[in-house]
C-alpha cells in the first residue's frame, strides 16, 4: 500500500501519514473560518466546553474518595471537604461548575435564540445541542442525590413520583426507576451508575457531534448573514471570515480568564451561593421519615418546575381549550395539506378531552417536558424571513425580552413554596413560555423587517 | 442601683423578640470567626456542653489544632472518652436509645451551622446564637424547658447553670370569641418566672384595630452573669460556625491570590487578544 502523502515531516510526517491529525488541525482550527464579527455572546460555546472538562476531571477525583452507598455518602462528601488534600477545592470546582454549567448553557442557547443559529443549514447543530442539554439535566438531577443530603433525597423522591402519573405504566415505571419503593441505597447506586458513565458517555458524543456539524456548515454571526455565500479572495477564502486559530482561540482566552474570575470569587468566597448552588437543606442527611416543609429544586431546574406545579385541575381547562382552538384554526386556516389537515386537528381535539378525563399531575409532566421537548422543533418553528434579531421588527424584540423575563420570574417562582398568588403567576408565565413557542410559526412572520446586509457588520478593533 | 436598672432595662430591650410568621426573629451573632480565642473557648464549651448527647462524627479532635490548640492542650483538656487526638467526635449514645429517652435523636453537629443558615438571611450561626439564648423554663414541658425559636424542643436548656435565673414574658395580642359568639382582641400576657410557673392575665381591648401579634421578653436578674453567658454562647456559635468547614479561613486567603493571579491573566489575555486583532480589517 502508498504510503499517504503529507506536507508535513519528521515526527510530524510520520504521524499524520498514519492519522490525519495535521489535517484535522487544520479543519477545525487553524483553517476553519468563523465570520469575524462574533461579539460577547459567542464566549459561551467555547466556555461550555470548558466547563464540561472541569466537571469530568474534579468528578474523576471525587469519585476516588466518595461512597455511593446509603450509609456512607454524606460522610464521604464531608470527609472530601475536610481530610481529603484539595478536597474541599475539587468539591466546590464540582458544585459551582454545576450551576456555572446552566448558566453558560443558558446563555449559550439565548445566543442562538437571538441569531436564528438553528436556522437552516443548522438544524442538527441545534438538535445536538438541545440533546445535550437535556443530557445535562440528567447529569444534574442523577448527581444532585449523590451527596444523600435531605434535599438531595426529597428532590429525586419528587421527581421520580412524577413517573407514577403517566397513566397505566406510572406507577410500575416509577419503582422500575427506584429499585425500591422508596429513594434508598439501591436508587443511589443505580443514580451513581447512571450520573459517571451512562450520561457522560452520551454527552461527550452529543458534544462531538454538535462540533462537528457545526463545523461541517460554520458558524452563524450576530447578523445571521452566511459568510460562504459572501466574498472570497483569491484562495477561496471567505472574506468576512477569520481562521479560528489563532484569532479565536486568543479571543476565547479572555472569555476563559473572565469566567474564571466568577469562577474563584464563587468558589473562594461564596461556594453556596446564598444557598443557590449548595442548598443549605442539603447539609442534613438524608432522613427518609421526615420531609423537608419546603422541597425546592437546584435554581437552573426551577422554570420547569413551576410549569409542573402550575399544572393543576382548573389550568387544564386553560390547555385543554387552547388545544380545541388550535384543532379549530389548524382545520379553518392552516396550511397542512391531505391527511394531516384532518389528522392533525384530530389529534388535538382528542388531547383536549384527554386533558380532563387523565390526571393533572400528568399533564404537568407533560407540559414541564413539554417546554423542553419544544425545543428540538425550534428550526421549523420560526419561519421569520431574516435570521437574526439585529434585522427583526422592533416588537419581536419586545417579545424576546418578554420571553427572558418571564422564565426568570418562573424560575424565581420555582424557588418559592406555593401559594394562589403564586401559582396563578405560575400558570401565567407557563401559558406565556408555550405560547412564545407554539405561535411562533404565526408572529415570527409578521411585522416589517429590516434589510439584511450583504456582509457582516465588523469594526476594526 | 439605678445602673443596675439601667442595665436590665437595656438587656430586656435587646432581649425583646418580635415574631414574624414562620419562625422568630434572629439575632445577629457576633462575628468572631477569625478570633482563635473565642474558637478555643467555644471548642471547650462544645466539648464539655454539646458533644455527650450531639456528635460530630465528621471533626477530629485534632483537627482542633488549627485554632492554636496543641496536641497535649486537647489530650489535657478535651479527650473525656477518647484516648486519641485523631479520634473522630462521636458519642457512645445510639440513635435508637436517643429516641427512647430524648423523643428525637439529637442531630449531629459538624456541618449544623451550614443546615441552618438560611437563604441570603441570618446565618446558621445566628441561628444557634440565638436558639441556646431562648430557652426559658416552663414546668408543663417534659424537660421543663422550652424554646423560643424551636418551639417545644425535645433538648433541654443545658447551659441553664451559666444563664442565671431567667424570666420569660409572652405578649400576645389576639381575637377570641366570648361565650355568646361575639369576637373580641384581647391581649394576653403569660410571664414564665425563673422556677417555670406561669401566671396569665387576659385584658380586653376595646377599640383595637391592628392585626394579632405575639412578642416576647427575657428578662434576667443577674445581669453580669447573663452577658458573660452571652459572650459564652456566641464563641460557642462562632465555634460550630468553624467546625462546618474548618477550611474557611484557608480558602478565602488562597482565594485573594487566585484572584490577584486571574486579574493578571485576564490583562494578559486582553492584550495578546488585542495584540492578534489589531491588524484584522
Amino acid at each position: 500500500m502508498a504510503e499517504n502523502n503529507v506536507e508535513t515531516t519528521g515526527l510530524m510526517g510520520w504521524v499524520d501519514r498514519r492519522f490525519p491529525l495535521t489535517k484535522m488541525f487544520k479543519e477545525h482550527m487553524s483553517e476553519y473560518y468563523a465570520p469575524k464579527n462574533f461579539n460577547f455572546w459567542y464566549f459561551f460555546g467555547s466556555l461550555a466546553l470548558l466547563v464540561l472538562v472541569i466537571q469530568v476531571v474534579t468528578g474523576i477525583f471525587l469519585v476516588m474518595n466518595y461512597k455511593p452507598d446509603a450509609r456512607f455518602a454524606f460522610e464521604s462528601v464531608e470527609y472530601i471537604m475536610r481530610e481529603v488534600p484539595g478536597g474541599w477545592f475539587i468539591r466546590y470546582m464540582h458544585s459551582t461548575g454545576a450551576s456555572m454549567f446552566f448558566v453558560v448553557v443558558y446563555l449559550h442557547m439565548l445566543r442562538g435564540l437571538f441569531y436564528g443559529s438553528y436556522r437552516k443549514p443548522r438544524e442538527l447543530v441545534w438538535i445536538f445541542g438541545v440533546g445535550i442539554f437535556l443530557c445535562l439535566m440528567g447529569e444534574a438531577f442523577f448527581g444532585y442525590l449523590l451527596p444523600w443530603g435531605q434535599m438531595s433525597y426529597w428532590g429525586a423522591q419528587v421527581i421520580v413520583n412524577l413517573f407514577s402519573a403517566i397513566p397505566f405504566i406510572g406507577p410500575d415505571l416509577s419503582l422500575w426507576i427506584r429499585g425500591d419503593y422508596v429513594v434508598s441505597d439501591a436508587t443511589l447506586n443505580r443514580f451513581f451508575s447512571f450520573h459517571v458513565i451512562a450520561i457522560p458517555l452520551v454527552l461527550i458524543g452529543l458534544v462531538v457531534a454538535h462540533i462537528i456539524a457545526l463545523h461541517e456548515v460554520g458558524s452563524n454571526n450576530p447578523d445571521g448573514v452566511e459568510i460562504k455565500q459572501g466574498p472570497k479572495d483569491k484562495y477561496g477564502r471567505p472574506v468576512d471570515g477569520i481562521p479560528f486559530h489563532p484569532f479565536y482561540s486568543v479571543h476565547d482566552i479572555v472569555g476563559v480568564a473572565g469566567f474564571l474570575i466568577v469562577f474563584a470569587a464563587i468558589i473562594f468566597f461564596g461556594p453556596e451561593m446564598g444557598g443557590y448552588f449548595l442548598e443549605y437543606n442539603n447539609f442534613i442527611p438524608a432522613d427518609p421519615l421526615k420531609t423537608p416543609p419546603h422541597i425546592a429544586p437546584v435554581w437552573y431546574f426551577t422554570p420547569f418546575y413551576t410549569m409542573l406545579r402550575a399544572t393543576t385541575s382548573d389550568f387544564t381547562w386553560v390547555l385543554s381549550a387552547a388545544a380545541a382552538v388550535a384543532a379549530l384554526a389548524l382545520f379553518a386556516k392552516g396550511k397542512l395539506s391531505g391527511i394531516w389537515r384532518l389528522a392533525v386537528p384530530a389529534i388535538l381535539i382528542i388531547v383536549a378531552i384527554l386533558m380532563k378525563t387523565l390526571d393533572a399531575k400528568f399533564w404537568g409532566v407533560v407540559s414541564m417536558g413539554g417546554a423542553v421537548v419544544i425545543l428540538f422543533f425550534l428550526p421549523w418553528l420560526d419561519h421569520s424571513p431574516v435570521k437574526s434579531i439585529r434585522y427583526r421588527p422592533s416588537w419581536h424584540k419586545v417579545l424576546y425580552g418578554i420571553f427572558i423575563v418571564n422564565f426568570l420570574i418562573l424560575g424565581w417562582l420555582g424557588t418559592q413554596p406555593v401559594n394562589a398568588t403564586f401559582t396563578l403567576m405560575g400558570q401565567i408565565g407557563t401559558v406565556i413560555y408555550l405560547a412564545f413557542f407554539l405561535l411562533m410559526p404565526v408572529w415570527s412572520r409578521l411585522g416589517t423587517f429590516k434589510p439584511v446586509p450583504d456582509r457582516v457588520t465588523f469594526r476594526a478593533h | 442601683m439605678i445602673k443596675k436598672l439601667l442595665g436590665a432595662l437595656a438587656l430586656s430591650l435587646t432581649c425583646t423578640l418580635a415574631f414574624a410568621e414562620g419562625g422568630a426573629h434572629l439575632d445577629r451573632a457576633p462575628d468572631r470567626i477569625t478570633d482563635l480565642s473565642a474558637l478555643q473557648n467555644g471548642a471547650k464549651l462544645f466539648v464539655n456542653y454539646c458533644l455527650n448527647c450531639h456528635s460530630a462524627s465528621s471533626m477530629r479532635y485534632n483537627k482542633l489544632m488549627d485554632l492554636g490548640l496543641t496536641e497535649d492542650d486537647i489530650k489535657k483538656n478535651l479527650l473525656f472518652s477518647r484516648d486519641k487526638v485523631g479520634d473522630l467526635m462521636t458519642i457512645s449514645m445510639t440513635h435508637e436509645d436517643a429516641k427512647k429517652w430524648f423523643g428525637a435523636a439529637p442531630p449531629d453537629l459538624s456541618v449544623i451551622a451550614r443546615a441552618k443558615n438560611s437563604n441570603f438571611g441570618p446565618s446558621g450561626v445566628d441561628y444557634i446564637y440565638t436558639y441556646l439564648r431562648s430557652f426559658y423554663r416552663d414546668t408543663t414541658k417534659k424537660t421543663g424547658w422550652d424554646n423560643t425559636v424551636f418551639p417545644s424542643v425535645a433538648m433541654p436548656n443545658v447551659l441553664w447553670e451559666m444563664e442565671g435565673p431567667r424570666s420569660y414574658t409572652r405578649v400576645q395580642v389576639h381575637e377570641v370569641a366570648d361565650d355568646k359568639g361575639a369576637e373580641h382582641w384581647e391581649r394576653t400576657t403569660t410571664v414564665y418566672d425563673d422556677a417555670g410557673f406561669a401566671t396569665v392575665k387576659n385584658e380586653k381591648l376595646a377599640d383595637y384595630t391592628g392585626e394579632a401579634s405575639e412578642t416576647g421578653r427575657f428578662d434576667s436578674a443577674d445581669a453580669k452573669s447573663f452577658s458573660r453567658f452571652e459572650s459564652n454562647v456566641a464563641d460557642l456559635s462562632n465555634f460550630l460556625g468553624w467546625m462546618a468547614e474548618p477550611g474557611q479561613l484557608a480558602r478565602k486567603q488562597i482565594g485573594v491570590w487566585v484572584m490577584l493571579f486571574l486579574f493578571l491573566f485576564m490583562f494578559v489575555a486582553i492584550r495578546m487578544n488585542h495584540a492578534y486583532w489589531k491588524h484584522v480589517r
